[in-house]
Formats: C-alpha cells, sequence, structure tokens
C-alpha cells in the first residue's frame, strides 16, 4: 500500500546515451521500416538529425539502476500493473544526443477498481533535459497496484 | 516520412489511415523486449507464465503502444508528436489481429506552432480495445 508521503520523492539524475543502432533495434521491433529511422543523410536533410521513435524513450531502462528510480512508494511489486503511459515533447531528439533524466514520483490515488478491488495509482515523472541544457520531453508512468493477486 | 499535414486540409473528425498487423507473434515480443530492455517475462517464458496460471505469454503494451505510435507518425510525420498517450485495457495475445485507428478531435494553436489533437484505439480481432489513447502533433 502505498501512501502519499511518496509524492516528490525524487531518484539520482542519469546519462542515456541516444544510439543509432538501439535507435534501428528499436524501429524494426515497432515494425516501423521508415528511411529516415535508416539513413542518416535522408534524415539529416527531413528532420535535422536521426531522430527517435515516439516511445523510445522506455530504453532509458538500459540507463538506469536502483538509485534513479524513485522507487514504487512501498507498491508490492507482484501487484503492480503499467496502466497508462505519456510522453510530451518539447524539443526533438536525435541520435548522437545525451540526455539527463530525472524521475520523481508525482502522484499517489487510489480508486475502487472492478477485478482486483480496490486500486492505489502512482504516477512516475521523468524529465529528460539535452547536452544544451535544454528540456526535451517528460514521460510519465501511471502504475496500478492492486488490492489482490491480478488474475489471468 | 517526416513532412507535416496541412493545418487547414485537416477537419475533426478526420480518420487516421488504419495499421493492420495481421497476427503478432511470440518473437515480435521477444524483438521488443531486446529492443526496450522490457524484460518482464510474462512476454516471452511459456513456463513461468504457466507457473503464474496464465495460458500463455502476452504482448508488451509498450510493443502495442509502438505499433500505434507508427500508425500516428505515419499520418503526422516523424518528429511532429508533441504528445502521445496511452491507457491499457485487453490484453495482446500471440496470433491477434490488431488495428491501430484514431480521429482528429481538435485543431489548437500550442507554444506557437498549429497542432491538431486526437484520439487513439487499438483494436483486436474481436473489436475488443486493448488500448485507448490520445495524441498532439504540430501541423504546417
Amino acid at each position: 500500500m502505498a501512501d502519499k508521503s511518496a509524492i516528490g520523492k525524487t531518484g539520482k539524475p542519469f546519462k542515456m546515451h541516444v544510439d543509432w543502432s538501439k535507435v534501428r533495434e528499436f524501429a524494426r521491433a515497432i515494425k516501423d521500416p521508415n528511411p529516415i529511422y535508416f539513413d542518416a543523410e535522408l534524415a539529416k536533410k527531413e528532420v535535422g538529425g536521426i531522430p527517435v521513435p515516439v516511445t523510445f524513450l522506455q530504453t532509458s531502462a538500459f540507463w538506469t539502476d536502483e538509485t534513479s528510480s524513485p522507487g514504487f512508494g512501498g507498491f508490492d511489486i507482484r501487484r503492480i500493473l503499467h496502466g497508462e503511459q505519456e510522453f510530451e515533447f518539447f524539443k526533438p531528439i536525435y541520435v548522437g544526443d545525451t540526455l539527463t533524466g530525472v524521475s520523481k514520483i508525482a502522484d499517489v490515488f487510489e480508486k475502487e477498481g472492478g477485478r482486483g478491488g480496490k486500486m492505489t495509482f502512482l504516477v512516475s515523472e521523468t524529465e529528460y533535459t539535452n547536452q544544451k541544457g535544454e528540456k526535451v520531453a517528460t514521460a510519465r508512468a501511471t502504475l496500478i497496484e492492486t488490492g489482490q493477486a491480478v488474475k489471468a | 516520412m517526416a513532412a507535416k499535414l496541412k493545418f487547414d486540409s485537416v477537419k475533426v473528425g478526420d480518420e487516421i489511415p488504419k495499421l493492420v498487423i495481421q497476427g503478432v507473434t511470440r518473437p515480435d515480443f521477444v524483438r521488443y523486449a531486446g529492443a526496450s530492455g522490457d524484460f518482464v517475462p510474462l512476454h516471452y517464458d511459456q513456463t513461468f507464465v504457466e507457473a503464474a496460471g496464465i495460458p500463455t505469454v502476452f504482448a508488451q503494451g509498450m510493443f502495442t503502444a509502438g505499433l500505434l505510435s507508427k500508425a500516428v507518425t505515419d499520418y503526422v510525420g516523424i518528429g511532429n508528436v508533441r504528445r502521445f498517450q496511452v491507457r491499457f485495457a485487453t490484453r495482446v495475445w500471440p496470433g491477434d489481429v490488431v488495428t491501430c485507428t484514431g480521429k482528429v478531435t481538435g485543431k489548437v494553436e500550442k507554444d506557437g506552432e498549429k497542432q491538431i489533437e486526437g484520439d487513439l484505439i487499438v483494436l483486436n480481432q474481436k473489436g475488443e480495445p486493448a488500448i485507448r489513447g490520445s495524441f498532439r502533433a504540430a501541423c504546417a
């Protein structure tokens, strides 16, 4: 059971290098053969650099550890569901960028659920800035802790 | 590829061209696990899921969200998405036919740009929503 006191808890900043091979791998994984991810010259001409897929910031998983996570506010991780995900973009992100991410627990709240009884929600927000110090994106994950183990 | 939509030519109610994936596969989930770093075994480990009482592995929600994001960038052009949001509903299983689509719900001026907003949905072959979402994107 998470409580409101977890709100505002912040992880240590982490670095994330935006690597072309990872972008290509990710584009293939989401079945997007758009040449803009695969042809550097074309990408430069079209959008000023090799861009990243919309949900690419999920790969921050390769750059984070326990210290960069703000934790799960006491959630029982065996009962966590990923309920919702949101990305906001303020500036382009390109291959070759070095991003700095800072994650915090933005909100904790409760709702009555259907299948799993009472559900607690935790919103984890990660802000990304680039190597020029520009804020480029915010990623917001809403995690749900169900009142009992989730049934298949 | 990356060309922006012309703001004046977009109307509220316009549909995002349907993106249909004819049967997602276990290798798709494995590939997404490697690409994303999401190694939750529910998505590739048959032994693990059976022990948990689940008949078989199912897609990472963010794999399906990735397919949906392609439907959006195919429509608005890569580099023009300003906001993308997904809420997960029913699970996507191996063999499911996944249809990604959406609709323009609004036209706004924001941050000095002409932008459109819309609702998104991913349906399985039974017409059940796997994801409901929304987006905002820059236009020319």
